[in-house]
């Protein structure tokens, strides 16, 4: 270790060379490389903590530089793990850095997790934040959970000394549409940095047992009033009793197959006057539809099925092929003796192609 | 009565609190107050995962709320 380059934090009284030896020791993993993963991964670096393992399988895009401030324009398109590993070791070359080059899944939670003492959530949707907590409720690891959502945040601390859990405070997942991801609600980019740095910081606690924990409390940022809220919760005692994943935490199996056809079929089926049910909104369908086309939009397709014909195919067809695939499951519940189809990649596909 | 909202509970109300004042009923429990939420708020009635706190303290749909209470509602977030 380089006394020299951490002596701004050995003689911090409080933490000192026995702090900056605990993080030396310490193995932390950082799961996401995105806007939380960022600041988490820079500053858990700098600090000095031994071993940082880094879990992702994006690749940098233009989209997300306004917030994830360790990649520049030159790395669009890279590997993030791949650009996070070389930025980090330029950073500090003292630590061992370990890349896991995939996204968690049920096949390979456990083995990773199994090798840190402290797991760091920097995940950005639901089935792996439910992931990683099961996973490190059966490993008896502590996570440090963050956040975000527009201009606010959430941290936590949890599975703490038999502490609370993710579940205790969510039991379950919402489901699927209920709760907008930054892709699609927009998040300002310093917001992350804060939620991160958050998130670092509780992590060095959990390490080198300096301060209070922030287990069993809830803190919530909100950027725009600049206020920190905490809110204390308990321990559901069932929620420590997981003793294996779930077969999978997707919002659907990922074995289902969804059927499907193509835009340059869809072109086959206007001539011939098939049944295409354009779900989108009353807006969308308005400013633009395809001749013949039924309009139901997708939060009234339950009540208004009775203007599909079930015993003729049904194709399903909206602006991107997403939501027209939460249609078929709708339809294909409701109706198990229909067949349905969704249109891949939708009007947007079909207007590129096609058009 | 205080109201405290954030995340998507934020954006469909369209404010960040709501304020029960002295003439307005006040919900008696936590479910009460969701309830009452739904009817003024369809779209809040769909959210199948919301944690509620009352006094900072995490609080099931049974605990009964009064007048001086500060409420804060907290559904899960995502983003990363």
């Amino acid at each position: 270790m380089n006394q020299r380059r951490y002596i701004r934090q050995t003689t911090l009284k409080g933490f000192g060379l026995e702090g900056q030896k605990r993080l030396a020791k310490a193995k932390i993993l950082v799961i996401g490389a995105g806007g939380l993963g960022v600041p988490v991964l820079t500053y858990l670096n700098a600090m000095g903590v031994g071993k940082i393992g880094i879990v992702d399988n994006d690749e940098v895009s233009i989209t997300n530089l306004h917030r994830q401030v360790l990649y520049g324009e030159n790395d669009i398109g890279e590997s993030k793990v791949i650009t996070a590993f070389e930025k980090l070791k330029a950073q500090n070359p003292d630590n061992d850095i370990v890349v896991y080059n995939t996204f968690l899944t049920t096949k390979n939670a456990l083995e990773i997790i199994t090798d840190y003492d402290v797991v760091v959530d920097t995940s950005d949707n639901f089935p792996t934040r439910y992931l990683v907590n099961d996973a490190c409720v059966i490993l008896n690891k502590p996570f440090v959970y963050g956040a975000l959502h527009g201009y606010e945040g959430q941290v936590s601390v949890f599975n703490y000394k038999d502490g609370p859990t993710y579940r205790c405070l969510f039991p379950n997942m919402p489901n699927e549409n209920e709760v907008p991801n930054c892709n699609e609600h927009g998040v300002l980019g310093i917001i992350p940095g804060i939620i991160g740095n958050l998130q670092a910081l509780e992590a060095i606690k959990l390490v080198t047992g300096i301060g209070e924990v922030l287990s069993g409390k809830l803190l919530i940022f909100d950027g725009l009033q600049q206020s920190y809220q905490k809110i204390k919760f308990k321990l559901q005692p069932k929620n420590l009793e997981i003793k294996k994943l779930q077969a999978f935490y997707e919002w659907n199996d990922p074995c289902e197959i969804v059927p499907i056809v193509s835009v340059d079929e869809l072109q086959r089926l206007l001539i011939e006057k098939a049944q295409i049910v354009d779900i989108r909104t009353n807006e969308e369908f308005t400013n633009f539809h395809l001749p013949d086309s039924i309009h139901i939009p997708l939060n009234e397709l339950e009540a208004n099925s009775n203007k599909i014909n079930f015993s003729l195919p049904v194709y399903l067809l909206c602006q991107s092929g997403k939501r027209s695939e939460t249609a078929l499951r709708q339809l294909r519940n409701a109706h198990p003796e229909s067949s349905v189809f969704s249109i891949l990649g939708g009007l947007n596909q079909y207007l590129a192609e096609c058009s | 009565m205080e109201v405290l909202l954030f995340g998507i509970a934020k954006d469909i109300v369209g404010e960040s609190q709501l304020q029960f004042t002295e003439s307005d009923k006040v919900p008696s429990s936590v479910s009460e107050l969701k309830r009452m939420i739904s009817e003024t708020y369809p779209e809040f009635g769909k959210l199948t995962s919301l944690a509620v706190a009352v006094n900072s303290e995490y609080a099931e749909d049974n605990v009964p709320l009064d007048r001086n209470d500060e409420i804060a509602i907290i559904p899960p977030v995502s983003g990363g």
